[in-house]
């Protein structure tokens, strides 16, 4: 269907929202509350245009489109409402955005730049100051105070994580959101894996680590979570050389999101120094390890194998491989115990 | 497999139902003379505690707005406040998700519309405008400015002549508003805070039943002034004027059209609601007054022009009331057996009963006049009676006990009936009344206005008699020729009932105002009298030698309001003997003890609290 969008005629599909053909068109509009897929409840108001025949402005987030609609994203009244719309945010946002871990990364101050909303007109006149911030989590932490109430954690939480563990604590007027980060936190139903932090967009409910870089001071590396055989794609987060956090990457399995494992359990080890980085070989005289080379200690371990296999036959071997490997080195793996030792007896850990 | 429950009864939502009947009465009782600022704060403050907390604009603008009007309440706010205000609820209006957003938003806009003097006072004066101040509720609403408190402990302590006569000091037709009186008093009485309005037109039924008003003396008229008033028009307006005028000691002479007194009350009110013997009561306490002429049968601009009365009095009070009935232009309404209900009324009233026996009759109109005549025309041995309207039941200006009353004596109404036209038979007599049925739609000025409902056929309501009750207008022609200024013929007066450029003319009552209560054209009576007085040159300052007796302590037990019973329907359909029943002691002293004083209680002690 035909629709225009400042002034520019647009092939629109059927059943798309009006964010959705401005986007694919390169028309940004701007969102704070909604999370393609996952939240479109129109509680922001950012994404508010005009639209011919309608009096009032509509969100373009959850606003299907219709052939002929004319439609303003960028009027001079849908700035105003815009503007409005983070004034009245700000009022009730008590940020530093200094000491906040979502400084330049945070969609609310993003947009605040475009607006020109620096500082807001309003005096807050519905948050309490520092109630209940939610921090004994060893992960994640909740800080009302920058929280905006868009729910984007509540809905990535209940039906993209499935677990329906964070929620609104009081509503109306005093919405809060009721994060499962307290004293309390091993007896919630939170299985800790930072989803929603993810989703967040802003630095109220955050992942720790995030304290310990700002987001222009590192690189991304896309790469696969080396614990099961979901195969999540997640982007390390490096900085000066070492990683410092992992996010969900939209891959085909997980389409952006981790579990616990994933985001939290997958990147420390590697500069751990209990880390083996070369073969060692127990001596068997001092019982210490000491460095070898890999010919050294693939030779005395090809030795013993084979020594086994000839006093008991293969069938007295077997090759266990990682989860953590690539499926290339656990092919070849259980093609070596196969055809090597000659035995079925071979198997992977990666099993969720 | 997971189960699903019933509504458990502990929860909020259930318990939650009396406190918003408590929430809501206390919301219909703001107090007159309260700050239109303060209860659009109270709005606002409910419309912000409605948020679900969703959206920004609601959730958090709201908030915002309600902030902005606290400073300007407080003095603290300039002119760019409200333009502030106004960006804001615009911007919560084109952009909050639901009705609880908009909608609120749309209220605090409409508001600074319709307050916007008291808004421009709050900020430029930092207080009111000078028209607010909380008063008695009650006697504020009255727009006689009645004593209601002082007459109810009159009653209470059994001193019902006391009460007759502090009710004259500010209204001298007791009777008539305790059969009839619409009761605006009753509107905002503080009893809501506790229960329900207390049932003031019974407490003054009451004491008018113990004792005659023309059994109680009327105070003593002052010495004669030897200055002529001419009223026009002896109804309720016109007898109230000459009933002050004729106590202040002028010489009054009261031109009446037709042969007894009353006006409407007389010959539009049917006697199954205000009996004429009763009528005759405040009438003839009226003239004992003493200094009161009645010339009966002379109709002034048709018998007497009105400049000869003009020149042959020092002052004239018109209150000629809406005596016409409003013509329908219909197709075949000039058949025979189409009647205007003004004019059935009045013949009744002449005791010239028309004999509907056994016939069908149609009421066309949804107003008390159209009550009037149907339960009228039921009296008159109609078998079948049917009220034709073109809105809903709701939308009715007939009192809602009036239409119950008729509903419970068999009369049906038929709603949503355009009346189309009028079916006659070889005689030319009606047989039937046409309309095409109608679905309800938008509000036009202030009410949902029907439009006609396409897909259904018009009706053909079969019926031996129609009677057209669709509003009264003023006879005001010889009035307006004589240089009475008037608006399609409702005269034009000030809030003084003067007429500018007019010396000495006074109008007031229903010529005045178009067809209202008679409450309304008794208060225009009492302010007539006393600016005709000013006029002539006097301060005449009136005592009924009565007042309220002490305060008996507040009873602050929630007890159910006493309504007055009715007879039977099945009864009383058949005649035209009084519908009501009398109360008890018992019944006046539960409802006498459940008011509140609040002329000595709350702000009634400050000054101001009674208008005059
Ligand atoms: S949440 Fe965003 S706007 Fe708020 S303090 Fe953090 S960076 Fe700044
Ligand atoms: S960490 Fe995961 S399970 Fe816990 S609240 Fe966040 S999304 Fe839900
Ligand atoms: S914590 Fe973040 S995602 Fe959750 S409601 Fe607050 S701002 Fe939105
Ligand atoms: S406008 Fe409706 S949906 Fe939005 S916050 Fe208000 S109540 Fe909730
Ligand atoms: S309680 Fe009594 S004085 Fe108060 S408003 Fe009601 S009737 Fe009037």
């Amino acid at each position: 269907m035909q629709i225009t969008i400042n002034g520019r005629n647009i092939e629109a599909a059927e059943g798309s929202t009006i964010l959705q053909t401005a986007r694919r068109e390169g028309i940004e509009i701007p969102t704070l509350c909604y999370l393609e897929g996952v939240n479109d409840i129109g509680s922001c108001r950012l994404c508010v245009v005009e639209l011919s025949g309608s009096e009032e402005l509509v969100p373009a987030c959850n606003t299907k489109v219709k052939e002929g609609m004319v439609i303003l994203t960028h009027s001079e009244r849908v700035k105003a409402a815009r503007r409005m719309v983070l004034n009245l945010l700000l009022s009730e946002h008590y940020g530093d955005c200094f000491s906040c871990e979502k400084n330049g990364d945070c969609e609310l101050q993003k947009y605040c730049i475009e607006y020109g909303v620096e500082t807001t007109e309003f005096t807050g006149a519905r948050k309490e100051k520092n109630f209940k911030k939610k921090d004994a989590h060893p992960f994640l932490s909740y800080d009302p105070d920058r929280c905006i109430e868009c729910q984007r954690c509540v809905k990535t939480c209940s039906h993209v994580t499935g677990r329906g563990a964070i929620w609104l604590g009081k509503t109306g007027m005093f919405s809060i959101i009721d994060a499962p980060f307290g004293e309390d936190w091993k007896n919630t139903l939170c299985e800790s894996c930072g989803n929603c932090a993810q989703a967040c967009p802003t630095g109220a409910l955050t992942v720790k680590r995030r304290k310990a870089y700002r987001a222009w001071e590192v690189e991304k590396v896309r790469t696969t979570c080396p614990h099961c055989a979901t195969g999540c794609q997640m982007d390390l987060v490096v900085k000066n050389g070492k990683i410092v956090d992992a996010v969900g990457a939209d891959g085909p399995s997980n389409h952006g999101l981790l579990c616990v494992k994933g985001r939290s359990g997958s990147f420390d080890f590697v500069d751990s120094p209990e880390r083996i980085r070369y073969p060692l070989i127990k001596n068997k005289a001092t019982g210490e390890f000491e460095r070898a080379t890999w010919e050294e200690a693939l030779s005395l371990t090809a030795s013993k194998f084979t020594e086994i296999k000839n006093q008991y036959g293969g069938e007295a071997l077997a090759g266990f491989a990682c989860s953590r490997s690539a499926n290339e080195d656990i092919y070849m793996l259980q093609k070596m115990v196969r055809t090597v030792f000659g035995s079925n007896n071979t198997d992977n850990c990666a099993r969720v | 497999m997971s189960k699903i429950y019933l509504a458990n009864s502990r929860l909020s939502d259930a318990k939650i139902g009396p406190l918003l009947k408590k929430f809501s009465n206390k919301v219909n009782v703001y107090p007159p003379g309260t700050c239109p600022l303060t209860v659009q704060l109270s709005l606002l403050q409910a419309s912000r505690n409605q948020t679900c907390g969703k959206c920004v604009p609601c959730r958090d603008g709201l908030r915002q707005l309600e902030k902005m009007l606290i400073r300007i309440l407080r003095g603290r706010a300039d002119m760019d406040t409200l333009i502030e205000m106004k960006e804001l609820a615009a911007m919560i209006r084109d952009s909050a998700d639901c009705a609880i957003g908009y909608q609120s938003a749309i209220e605090v806009l409409e508001g600074l519309e319709t307050f916007k003097e008291d808004y421009i006072s709050h900020i430029r004066r930092q207080e009111c405008t000078g028209i607010t101040g909380q008063k008695i509720p009650c006697v504020t609403l009255c727009p006689a400015h009645v004593d209601i408190p002082g007459y109810i402990a009159h009653v209470q302590e059994g001193n019902y002549d006391k009460a007759i006569n502090l009710i004259r000091r500010d209204n001298p037709l007791p009777t008539a508003c305790a059969m009839i009186c619409e009761h605006p008093c009753e509107e905002r009485c503080r009893r809501n805070l506790i229960d329900t309005s207390l049932n003031i037109r019974g407490v003054k039924k009451y004491a008018v039943d113990q004792i005659a008003a023309d059994k109680v003396e009327v105070p003593r008229a002052n010495p004669a002034t030897g200055k002529k008033v001419a009223v026009i028009g002896g109804g309720p307006s016109g007898m109230t004027a000459a009933y002050y005028l004729s106590l202040m000691g002028h010489k009054v002479t009261v031109y009446e059209a037709k042969e007894r007194l009353g006006g409407m009350l007389m010959y539009g009110i049917p006697n199954y609601r205000f009996p004429k013997d009763r009528l005759d009561e405040d009438m003839n306490a009226i003239l004992s007054t003493g200094n009161i002429e009645v010339k009966y049968g002379v109709n002034v601009g048709v018998d007497v022009p009105v400049e000869e009365i003009h020149k042959s009095y020092d002052a004239m009070y018109v209150a000629i009331g809406a005596q016409a009935g409003k013509k329908l232009r219909l197709e075949g309404i000039d058949a025979k057996n189409v009647f205007s209900a003004v004019e059935m009324l009045d013949e009744i009233g002449h005791d010239r009963k028309p004999d509907y026996t056994g016939k069908t009759v149609a009421v066309i109109g949804g107003g008390n006049v159209a009550m009037d005549a149907a339960r009228s025309a039921l009296r008159c041995g109609a078998a079948d009676v049917r009220i034709v309207y073109r809105r809903r039941q709701e939308d009715m200006t007939a009192l809602d006990t009036e239409i119950e009353s008729a509903v419970m004596e068999g009369i049906e109404l038929m709603l949503l009936q355009a009346p189309k036209s009028i079916e006659k038979d070889e005689e030319g007599n009606c047989c039937a009344l046409w309309t095409q049925p109608q679905m309800i739609g938008p509000y036009r000025s202030g009410r949902p206005a029907p439009v006609d409902a396409a897909s259904k056929e018009p009706l053909r309501i079969p019926c031996d008699v129609i009677l057209i009750a669709v509003g009264q207008d003023i006879v005001s022609a010889p009035f307006e020729e004589f240089g009475m200024p008037a608006q399609r013929n409702v005269f034009q007066a000030g809030l003084d009932t003067a007429i500018a450029n007019m010396p000495g003319i006074f109008v007031g009552g229903d010529c005045a105002t178009g067809p209202a209560t008679a409450i309304r054209a008794i208060a225009a009576g009492k302010v007539a009298a006393h600016n005709i007085d000013e006029y002539l040159g006097y301060h005449h300052k009136l005592d009924c030698g009565v007042k309220a007796p002490d305060a008996r302590p507040n009873n602050r037990i929630p007890t159910g309001r006493v309504n007055i019973q009715e007879r039977p329907a099945y009864l009383r359909k058949h005649d035209f003997e009084h519908v009501e029943c009398p109360m008890t002691y018992e019944e006046i002293q539960q409802e006498c003890g459940r008011c509140l004083r609040c002329d000595v209680f709350g702000c009634g002690k400050l000054d101001g609290a009674v208008d005059k």
